[in-house]
């Protein structure tokens, strides 16, 4: 039993820190419908910054907030290689995530893997302390839902904006966003720099959580993050209650837990990779089988189809 | 070539193309010279009707007038700006247009308050304000009645639920929410069944006179191009080559027409 709730108590830890990173994927994917790859260096990026900033004293809640600009600037020239330059949606991530890995090895000073243990971390830091002291070894599942809560919130208010029902028009119909005398260029650009930034956020809370930074801990992460998304939307997309955003964490653990199970019966830790392609593979085919994906019809562009 | 109508007074005329030249793909054999010093004028507050054959550059002509795709030369002037170096979004503040396909004027997964509450912002800013104010809901419901479709009962529905017929009135309601120049549509009803296409028809009547707006519309149907407006064009191969309006314009049936159209049908297959 004690396994048991060490693995949920891991399983949601990470799980609500993954889950930031998928609410962002949601917003260039479902709602732009971009198939952001850059995510797989925006993940890094923000671990590798918050490991640098730390290292040299900085505070861990600012090294969160720089992250999440750096993610941003990140995304930020995806959208201007897609937009301005008319590179195709996916080779401007492709670029983006190449370019990254340099940057992100020039950010750690040239290794790999930035450790810094001891040092203040969200976790055992302030607010952090305070819960584990409170919940014991529930306290950091419980930061990271706090966190998570935060940007699905920040996200889901944002949504509701002028500017943010404009971003779902620019992703719904360009055309429309032009009728009213705006760029829908622009707004893919604003809906990429949001989803980059949650991607490095939850980068840098995870290299929190373990407290090192490892260059190469975006690889899959775009594979990760699209699963849970439309994991969720598909299996909680019809319950009205449920906005697509809360779908996409709740995708995100379920995701996570399938993971876990598979390595607790006995899978090899080098096919993680190969599984999260299988599961994503799963889950895209299972969608595109539902008759109704999500709360899309059928006849509308089937965003499924990268 | 009779392609300049009669001149009038300049500040009566809302919106404005001199001497437009346009060639599609130049220098090929497919190469078609399509507007040779071709000129248009459309008077503030007429309700113009423009018919012709494929080909005959209507649409081109709407395309050109909306910034969507710039002439060779020669200058389009809309409410006194000169605006053919504009980018397709200037002329959008200036200019609402509703497109053939009913999925074109609106946002499908958007509802239909979402809809009217971008619409009913534009020009202004999209900032961090809520996007659907409280206030306004009542207004965009008492807008919705004017369609007489019961859309004001499905505020809350996304716009892909709606029916092909909803949707383009949804359309045409957005685009004259905002005070517009000029109001574009083209071939708006030619998806429709002929109920709906009908229903849109009559609203559009009431919308252009109500509204006081500057029309133009783009149709293969005969007998609305007989029915509504108070100017009528005929096109072919990017000339005008009948222009009537007001009593004139009255007294042309749907027969006259269907015989007008005939003879350059004829024209063009003895040329060919």
């Amino acid at each position: 039993m004690d396994i048991f709730l060490g693995l949920f108590n891991n399983v949601l830890t990470e799980g609500f820190i993954y889950a930031i990173m998928a609410v962002g994927v949601y917003v260039t994917y479902a709602v732009m419908n971009f198939p952001d790859l850059s995510v797989d260096g925006t993940f890094p990026l923000g671990a590798c910054v918050t490991g640098a900033l730390i290292l040299n004293g900085v505070n861990p809640w600012v090294a969160c907030l720089v992250s999440f600009l750096c993610g941003a600037a990140a995304g930020c020239v995806t959208g201007l290689l897609h937009v301005k330059l008319h590179i195709t949606d996916l080779l401007s991530g492709i670029l983006v995530m190449t370019a990254l890995t340099s940057i992100n090895l020039v950010v750690t000073g040239g290794t790999s893997m930035v450790a810094y243990f001891s040092k203040p971390t969200i976790f055992n830091y302030g607010l952090g302390a305070a819960l584990s002291a409170a919940a014991g070894s529930w306290g950091p599942a419980l930061l990271a839902l706090i966190c998570c809560a935060v940007v699905k919130l920040a996200i889901d208010l944002y949504l509701k904006t002028k500017s943010g029902l404009l971003l779902r028009a620019a992703g719904d119909n360009p055309q429309y966003v032009i009728s009213l005398g705006k760029d829908p260029g622009n707004m893919n650009i604003l809906g990429l720099m949001i989803g980059n930034g949650c991607a490095a956020l939850a980068g840098s809370i995870l290299s929190q959580q373990s407290g090192s930074a490892n260059v190469w801990s975006g690889t899959g992460m775009v594979v990760m993050a699209l699963a849970s998304v439309i994991i969720g939307t598909s299996l909680f997309g019809r319950a009205k209650i449920i906005r697509p955003t809360l779908a996409a964490v709740f995708g995100t653990i379920i995701y996570k837990a399938c993971l876990v199970a598979a390595m607790q019966l006995g899978l090899p830790t080098n096919y993680l990779k190969l599984l999260m392609a299988i599961l994503l593979t799963i889950a895209l085919v299972a969608n595109n089988m539902a008759p109704v994906a999500g709360r899309r019809k059928k006849q509308d562009v089937n965003p499924t189809q990268i | 070539m009779s392609t300049q109508p009669k001149s009038e007074p300049l500040s009566d005329n809302l919106a404005e193309m001199r001497h437009i030249f346009k060639t599609f793909n130049p220098g090929t054999v497919s190469e078609i010279s399509l507007f040779q010093d071709f000129g248009l004028s459309l008077r503030r507050g007429s309700f113009t009707v423009v018919v012709g054959s494929n080909g005959s550059g209507k649409t081109t002509l709407l395309n050109i007038l909306c910034g969507s795709i710039a002439p060779d030369s020669g200058e389009v002037i809309i409410d006194g700006r000169e605006s053919s170096r504009f980018s397709e979004c200037h002329h959008a503040k200036l200019i609402g247009r509703v497109f053939q396909n009913p999925a074109a004027g609106t946002c499908p997964k958007l509802t239909v308050l979402e809809n009217l509450a971008l619409a009913d912002n534009k020009g202004k800013c999209f900032g961090l304000s809520r996007g659907i104010s409280k206030k306004q809901i009542d207004f965009y419901r008492s807008q919705l009645e004017l369609l007489k479709l019961g859309l004001e009962n499905k505020l809350n529905l996304p716009v892909a639920n709606l029916s092909g017929g909803q949707r383009q009135a949804l359309a045409l309601l957005i685009c004259s929410m905002t005070p517009i120049s000029l109001l574009i549509l083209d071939e708006h009803t030619a998806a429709l069944d002929p109920k709906s296409s009908e229903t849109i028809m009559e609203l559009t009547d009431r919308f252009v006179r109500e509204k006081h707006l500057t029309a133009l519309m783009v149709t293969h149907n005969l007998k609305y191009a007989a029915n509504f407006g108070d100017r009528l064009l005929m096109m072919h191969r990017g000339n005008i080559v009948f222009d009537v309006c007001g009593n004139k314009k009255a007294s042309v049936g749907i027969r006259d027409l269907t015989e007008k159209f005939d003879e350059i049908s004829i024209e063009d297959g003895n040329s060919v």
